[in-house]
């Protein structure tokens, strides 16, 4: 394998950033120093060179849908988005529901090779919510993360049994918090602008419901729980609470709903339809703070690619989801301005060590694996086109600040922006 | 005017100069031959992708009576029940050579999508519960017909306002000509939230039979699968425009109704079939308004009919 330097930026470490050159080699960083050379020189002059981002919440939508994205278009796209891990999430057609189907998963990311791909078990059999999915087996094919994401588990008493199995394994429930009997026919959140809209809308509480429950079910049964793409100031003061009280609770933020709130559905565009919803100002703003202060300990992208055309009708007839991936680093960089350490510990080192993945998330050092990611916090761009295979992102065509400049994969250049 | 899509574009004088503009409509659809050749030539698509009748044939009447040839679209015999989206359908009537679009759609938005799609010019014929701004033309105008003018008018909306197009447009069009808007329903049929809105809201029509003008909304037990009230004769006992309610109301007072009526329910028939019943002339200026809005579509700006 070759030997790669990245040169000339600030190494970012837990003690903060220091500017020195990092040598890679046969898949490890072997020396952290000044004037190291090698044949392929990437330049990382003003650039942060920190742990590769880790994703826990990506739908790369194979098997099944592979007509909005596959496991090797979503790899690209975590690649050029600074990502060497991404979590895939169950929602796919079939549902990850069983071993082997997370194995496809799993082994379709080696193949590709530009992303680790870890796939997420569903915890209901077809995500129907009635039964519980093959949790060994799941676990047994590196499962770590469990989730109907898409859909809540509605029924407390099976989704008590499968955080009371899932304690004895270790393994993390997560949920999309959503009750459905309150958002039936909702396309966006219910606030001053889906009543001028005259759109039916999606209250803040009906996140705000489950995760309450959830919480309960969590301290009865001792199970790791992860609150989902949380949007709604309600939902972060109940995970701090919980956190308080000492539950084994964590949450993430995806960055659409750090950027924008639900005046942005004033102009009907689908770009900007995703579930949660886009909420008020005041969620904005809470949500910004949670990740700052680390009540929401992790970004998770929700990264949700649809087709052109599956896009390109009104808006309550529009599938779900934006695509997020390629544009994470910049939103959270942008909205939320942490300091070098906190941002690598937000978008990687915190999700890694939740998921167990030891090659991921470790501050440059080393005889570490290198899993790194290139990020110039100051420069600017604009996304236009995606290594995805959809383009359904509200970023498009807005000037966006920090930007990757290469992400390097066990050892090898995963993406060089160009 | 490129399109007319909701009538929170327009402004007061704005208003104003259509509802003039179909004044000399009225006196168009009064003569022995109530056409004119304003629009010869050109072709208006009705595009209706939500059921409809009265709408249709209004605007068809209006744009006939301008001169204008039709096209007309409607969902259940056509395209899109083989698959065909909705941008590609809008695409195709374009093709055809359609020189202004008419649309309505169940879905919120779906006129302006349609706009953007073919660059036309594009006329919202109603969208989902968010706008109808021809009927808040046609309520506006019928009113000014009657008592010259809305300022300080005191104006109840009274029904299912949470899922009405007509009360948001007619919400804007009136309190933009000066009205005071009173709003009446449940609450499970009022918006959930009405911060910022210029209107005053009641529990129960008793509060507001001092009005000028009632305008009551058509009431549907079921909206979208959930009961949003305990029963009609409920509804009626608090909401429904009886004849003692009406008796108690201003002599110079009026009903308007954008229809179909639930007799009965919203309004009690010897209401309906009263003199101080505006829901005629409603449909009669209906024709009016939407010649105005053609005709500034496609006509240009010249007053001379």
């Amino acid at each position: 394998m070759s030997e790669i330097v990245l040169k000339g930026g600030q190494v970012v470490g837990p003690e903060g950033m220091d500017g020195q050159d990092v040598l890679i080699r046969d898949g490890v960083i072997v020396e952290i120093g000044a004037s190291l050379e090698a044949e392929h020189v990437i330049d990382c002059t003003g650039a942060w060179v920190g742990p590769g981002l880790v994703d826990p919440h990506a739908h790369l939508r194979e098997p099944g849908q592979e007509w909005k994205e596959d496991i090797e278009t979503g790899s690209r796209a975590a690649a050029a988005g600074g990502f060497t891990a991404v979590v895939a999430m169950p929602n796919t057609d079939p549902a990850i529901d069983s071993g082997h189907l997370a194995r496809y998963v799993s082994e379709r990311g080696s193949d590709v090779g530009l992303v680790d791909v870890m796939p997420a078990g569903a915890i209901t059999l077809g995500r129907a919510g009635t039964h519980l999915s093959h949790l060994d087996e799941l676990w047994a094919a590196g499962v770590r993360l469990f989730t109907d994401d898409g859909d809540s588990v509605k029924d407390a008493g099976l989704l008590r049994l499968a955080m009371e199995y899932l304690s004895d394994l270790g393994g993390i429930v997560a949920q999309h918090a959503e009750d459905s009997t309150l958002t039936h026919g909702a396309h966006m959140h219910e606030g001053a602008v889906s009543a001028r809209l005259g759109m039916r809308g999606m209250p803040a509480l009906a996140e705000e419901l489950i995760i309450m429950r959830d919480l309960a079910l969590v301290e009865l049964t001792g199970v790791r729980y992860h609150a989902q793409h949380v949007s709604t100031a309600g939902s972060v003061r109940l995970v701090d609470d919980a956190k308080q009280r000492g539950l084994p609770v964590t949450a993430e933020v995806a960055p659409h709903h750090l950027a924008f709130d639900h005046r942005e559905i004033k102009r009907m565009d689908p770009a900007y339809k995703m579930y949660p919803p886009l909420r008020t100002e005041q969620d904005v703003s809470a949500v910004r703070e949670a990740l700052r202060s680390g009540v929401i300990d992790v970004v998770g992208t929700d990264h949700a690619p649809h087709a052109a055309a599956e896009k390109d009708v009104p808006f309550d007839d529009a599938p779900r989801g934006v695509i997020g991936l390629e544009t994470a680093a910049a939103v959270v960089n942008e909205m939320v301005q942490l300091e070098p350490v906190a941002f690598f510990e937000r978008l990687s080192v915190t999700a890694a060590r939740l998921l167990g993945l030891a090659r991921h998330g470790r501050w440059p050092e080393p005889g570490v694996p290198a899993n790194l990611v290139v990020f110039a916090a100051n420069e600017t761009w604009t996304p236009q086109r995606f290594a995805s295979r959809s383009e359904n992102s509200p970023f498009r065509g807005r000037v966006m600040k920090g930007r990757v400049l290469a992400t390097i994969h066990d050892g090898s250049v995963s993406y060089e922006a160009s | 005017m490129k399109n007319f899509l909701t009538i929170e574009d327009l402004s007061r004088g704005e208003l104003t100069s259509l509802l003039d503009l179909s004044d000399e409509f009225v006196e168009v659809l009064g003569r022995p031959i109530p056409k004119v050749p304003a629009l010869r030539g050109r072709t208006v698509a009705m595009l209706f992708f939500e059921p409809s009748t009265r709408t249709r044939m209004s605007f068809e009447r209006a744009a006939k009576a301008l001169s204008a040839d039709t096209m007309s679209f409607s969902p259940s015999t056509s395209s899109l029940s083989k698959g065909e989206s909705l941008k590609d359908t809008a695409l195709t009537i374009k093709a055809m050579g359609a020189d202004a679009l008419v649309v309505r759609h169940t879905s919120t938005g779906a006129p302006w999508r349609i706009e953007e799609w073919t660059g036309l010019p594009v006329l919202n014929g109603g969208d989902g519960a968010h706008q109808h701004p021809t009927q808040a033309l046609l309520d506006a105008l019928t009113i000014r017909q009657h008592f010259g003018s809305l300022d300080g008018l005191k104006v109840a909306i009274v029904g299912d306002i949470r899922h009405s197009r007509v009360a948001r447009s007619d919400i804007t069009a009136f309190t933009t000509l000066g009205a005071l808007v009173t709003l009446v329903a449940p609450r499970t049929l009022l918006p959930v939230d009405l911060d910022g809105w210029p209107v005053r809201t009641a529990r129960a029509i008793d509060e507001v039979l001092d009005s000028d003008v009632i305008y009551l909304l058509r009431i549907q037990k079921e909206r979208g699968g959930a009961s949003v009230l305990p029963s009609l004769p409920e509804y009626v006992s608090r909401f429904g425009l009886t004849w003692s309610r009406f008796t108690q109301m201003p002599s110079d007072s009026v009903v308007m109704h954008p229809g179909p009526m639930n007799r009965g329910v919203e309004i009690a028939p010897e209401v309906a079939d009263h003199a101080r019943s505006l829901v005629e002339p409603q449909v009669a200026n209906g024709v009016a308004v939407r010649m105005a809005v053609l005709f500034r579509l496609l006509g240009g700006e010249a007053t001379d009919v």
